[in-house]
């Protein structure tokens, strides 16, 4: 780097560092205060980090390289966003066993910043935007350039992509335990942090599309269009819901633009499709390249891939209602949730009947293969919870379920089962690719993850219908005399064992991840363990490269 | 990409396969459609905007309260919305109406209930119980599962600028007057003390509960605000009047 350059960046550091200590000052909150302090930390720590990487020799090494040149895919970004993937997963499985104990023994509760009801939305926000999310971001990064043979566009802009979220989920997470939330479920930041993200989203949206622009590719590969549908979509919802009015600028609460009605429908027209596109469209886009290769099979129907993308987003997003059937909504924005939310179904199992039937013809590696078992499984909660769901949304059942633990199951049948399931195995495809390694260091350690998790989830999600239908029934339950016969306390008195078997269901499923990150681990450590073998996908280091540019076409002479 | 004349033998879905900026805008489309239909008309059909006889905003230290209800995640395990249902009406009350939450930005009907709904949990116990209730939830209902917020009545209710929220409120549309506004600050000191003068407060928030809700007469704390908040829910609408039974009987649409 250059003097100017260095002492340029050092001072606009220097400058952010100076504004956030003034905003702190200037607070009208405590958590803003702190939110400002940790902003100005962090810009300190650029400041240093930026004077240290002057460097006359010019060249730039450590945590910030850059693209090694056109001959080799720029996977930093996915190296650090599977990195990142991993360290948020386990703080988010230890928040959801931390919150599940509470809810058994109400003890764990410590007043006031590690009550439940601030550290509940930590737990969600945790697994589905920071692990999630990191998961997306690598994996997104990592199909693109596979499937257009071509590097990142924009590098430095895709550096600030991976940053600039992890600061959104440090910024979101402790704001929770402070107190700053908008009571907005999965959209709980406040203002000045959904205006962050969105600096953030918008970069994503421009390093994917702008290296889809540069591709070799004429075609656009299926993937794609559910990473486009899933970054594009979030988008939208993230801008819409989040509309509000800050009471101060150096303060953190803020009232939302829209009230009561029309903000509920607004608040689960986003909230289902935060469901529907990031953990669902988003997650497909990972199956319909990771299924193929690790099967080394093409996709089953390309046909049926087209037709599951266009019917999936443009369904998914009536579905909203759904979540409020038999409130003050009006009835008619009832029934259309309602049967939307039924025809889902079909594009859902069409694309669950996409990824297993791609297993045509290599059905023998689920028995061999652990990272297929893992990839079967995952497709095999998807079509159950996307069942699941549609029945939920039948206005008979939703009376039943509504407001009990039965969404609880619901929800992570799906969250563990499809989108932890086929995270892990796509992160197992990928760590030896990107780090250059032979394979995992223990292919029999994935068995132990896959039968662990898999035992997690029963037990979560048998437990919490239990816990559901037993609530539900209870509440509704009637004497021979006329009068109800249960108390609410009593309700809760009687599901107390079914929250002890959810919580060691969700030990059970960290136990599983822990010997994932140990494997993870020892794999960056280089080692392999000496183990039977078990069937492996073929890695080839030399045909995984970018398309050299090509020669501009000359028009033949007419 | 390719050559000119193989783009012209590309022809319908694979249009789109070739071409980011269709793709893009098509999906756009695509996802568009169903929030416009489903939400926008919201905003304009009578049953979901229509006021109720009763209904007014909160009044400075009710939105207090509201805001530490917030600020604590009450939300995620107690709902605001009773179903039609006989049970529900039976144990909670009347069944919600879309006017009740209009002044409520962002609305509180919550998705789960771990703990009882609390749309109509005004005047329904003691000031005194719901302060213990906070402090020790299982001192009172010994099968409990809450956590404890004893804090709030060790915490003095620290509101930057009170006029502040309320302009905002009325920013997003709730019909604060200038007088409420411009009294904000004293209006909040007011309904926790009933030795102070509180002018025309009752007049402005009708059914407004003035008095010292946490038992602590010589400090203003989140527990009086808190409490407060909790013995209004509900109370401004009175559901079981004739006239308002002679409407609901008209209502369509639920």
């Amino acid at each position: 780097m250059q003097a100017e350059t260095a002492l340029t960046r050092i001072g606009l550091w220097f400058l952010l560092m100076l504004a956030s200590i003034g905003v702190m000052l200037g607070a009208k909150d405590t958590p803003f205060a702190i939110q400002a302090g940790m902003i100005a930390v962090l810009a300190l720590v650029m400041v240093f980090i930026t004077a240290s990487r002057f460097d006359p020799a010019g060249s730039a090494r450590g945590f910030f390289r850059m693209p090694e040149g056109k001959s080799r895919y720029d996977d930093d970004p996915v190296r650090w966003a599977t990195i990142a993937t991993m360290f948020w997963g386990l703080a988010g499985f230890l928040a959801g066993l931390f919150i599940a104990l509470q809810l058994a023994f109400p003890v764990f509760n410590f007043e006031p910043y590690l009550n439940f009801g601030r550290v509940r939305p930590l737990h969600t926000s945790a697994v589905i935007f920071a692990f999630g999310g990191n998961a997306l971001i690598a994996t997104s990064f990592y199909v693109v350039q596979r499937t257009c043979r071509t590097t990142l566009a924009f590098p430095a802009l895709a550096r600030f992509v991976f940053w600039g979220y992890q600061l959104f989920i440090v910024l979101a997470a402790s704001g929770y335990l402070l107190g700053i939330t908008q009571s907005r479920e999965y959209a709980e930041p406040e203002w000045y942090v959904d205006l962050w993200l969105t600096v953030v989203w918008v970069s994503y949206l421009i390093v994917f599309v702008g290296t889809l622009l540069r591709r070799h590719e004429p075609h656009i590969y299926v993937a794609n269009w559910f990473y486009l549908g899933f970054i594009v979509t979030v988008a939208m919802l993230h801008l819409v819901n989040n509309l509000a009015v800050p009471v101060s600028f150096l303060g953190s609460r803020s009232y939302s633009l829209f009230g009561g009605v029309q903000d509920a429908l607004t608040q689960w027209w986003y909230g289902h499709n935060a469901v529907g596109f990031f953990l669902t469209a988003g997650f497909l886009g990972m199956m319909y390249y990771f299924v193929p290769k690790q099967a080394e099979r093409p996709i089953y129907s390309y046909r049926l891939s087209i037709i599951h993308f266009w019917s999936l987003i443009f369904l998914y997003i009536w579905a909203g209602p759904h979540h409020l059937l038999y409130t003050a909504l009006p009835d008619w924005a009832q029934t259309l949730g309602m049967v939307f939310s039924i025809m889902l179904w079909m594009p859902s199992w069409g694309g669950m009947i996409n990824g297993l039937m791609t297993l045509n013809g290599a059905w023998d590696k689920v028995r061999t293969d652990p990272i297929i078992r893992m990839m079967v499984i995952a497709l095999a909660f998807y079509g159950m919870s996307t069942f699941e769901g549609p029945m939920l949304s039948i206005k008979f059942f939703n009376s039943l379920s509504h407001y009990t633990d039965w969404t609880i199951g619901h929800v992570h049948s799906g969250a563990l089962g499809w989108n932890g399931m086929i995270t892990f195995a796509c992160m197992y495809y990928m760590i030896p690719r990107l780090w250059n390694r032979t394979r995992m260091y223990s292919l029999r350690m994935i068995n132990w993850h896959f039968w662990l998790a898999t035992l997690g989830i029963v037990f979560y999600a048998s437990s919490l219908w239990v816990a559901g239908l037993t609530q539900g029934l209870m509440w509704r339950e009637y004497g021979a005399d006329g009068y109800l016969v249960n108390s609410f306390a009593d309700t809760v008195a009687a599901i107390h064992p079914m929250y002890i078997m959810r919580a060691f269901g969700g030990l059970l499923y960290l136990a599983g991840f822990v010997v994932m990150l140990w494997n993870f681990a020892q794999t960056l450590a280089g080692k392999l363990r000496a183990e039977a073998p078990m069937t492996e996908t073929p890695i080839n280091p030399a045909a995984d490269h970018p398309l050299p540019a090509r020669e501009p076409v000359v028009a033949p002479a007419q | 990409m390719s050559t000119p004349d193989v783009e012209l033998t590309v022809k319908g879905h694979k249009r789109l396969e070739r071409n980011i900026t269709l793709l893009g805008l098509f999906t756009l489309l695509a996802v568009s459609i169903g929030g416009i239909v489903e939400i926008a008309p919201l905003f304009w059909i009578d049953n979901t905007i229509e006021k109720v006889d009763g209904m007014r905003p909160y009044t400075p230290l009710e939105l207090a309260g509201r805001d530490i209800y917030i600020r604590e995640g009450c939300y995620n395990c107690h709902s605001q919305m009773i179903r039609p249902f006989r049970d529900e009406v039976e144990r909670y009350g009347h069944y919600s109406l879309a006017a009740e939450s209009m002044y409520d930005h962002p609305f509180q009907w919550g998705s789960k209930r771990t703990g009882p709904d609390l749309a109509r949990v005004g005047n329904r116990y003691s000031d005194e119980w719901h302060v213990q209730h906070l402090t020790d939830p299982r001192s009172v209902v010994p099968e409990s599962i809450m956590p404890k917020y004893g804090f709030l009545a060790d915490t003095d209710l620290a509101v930057a600028d009170p006029k502040a929220n309320l302009t905002a409120m009325h920013m997003v549309g709730v019909p604060y007057t200038k007088a409420d506004i411009d009294r904000a600050a004293a209006d909040l000191a007011a309904q926790a003390n009933p030795d102070v003068d509180a002018g025309d407060l009752q007049i402005r928030y009708p059914k407004s509960q003035i008095r010292d809700f946490d038992g602590n007469p010589q400090r203003l704390t989140e527990m009086d605000a808190l409490v407060a908040y909790l013995q209004m829910l509900g109370t401004l609408v009175d559901v079981n009047s004739a006239a308002a039974q002679e409407k609901l009987a008209t209502e369509k649409g639920r």
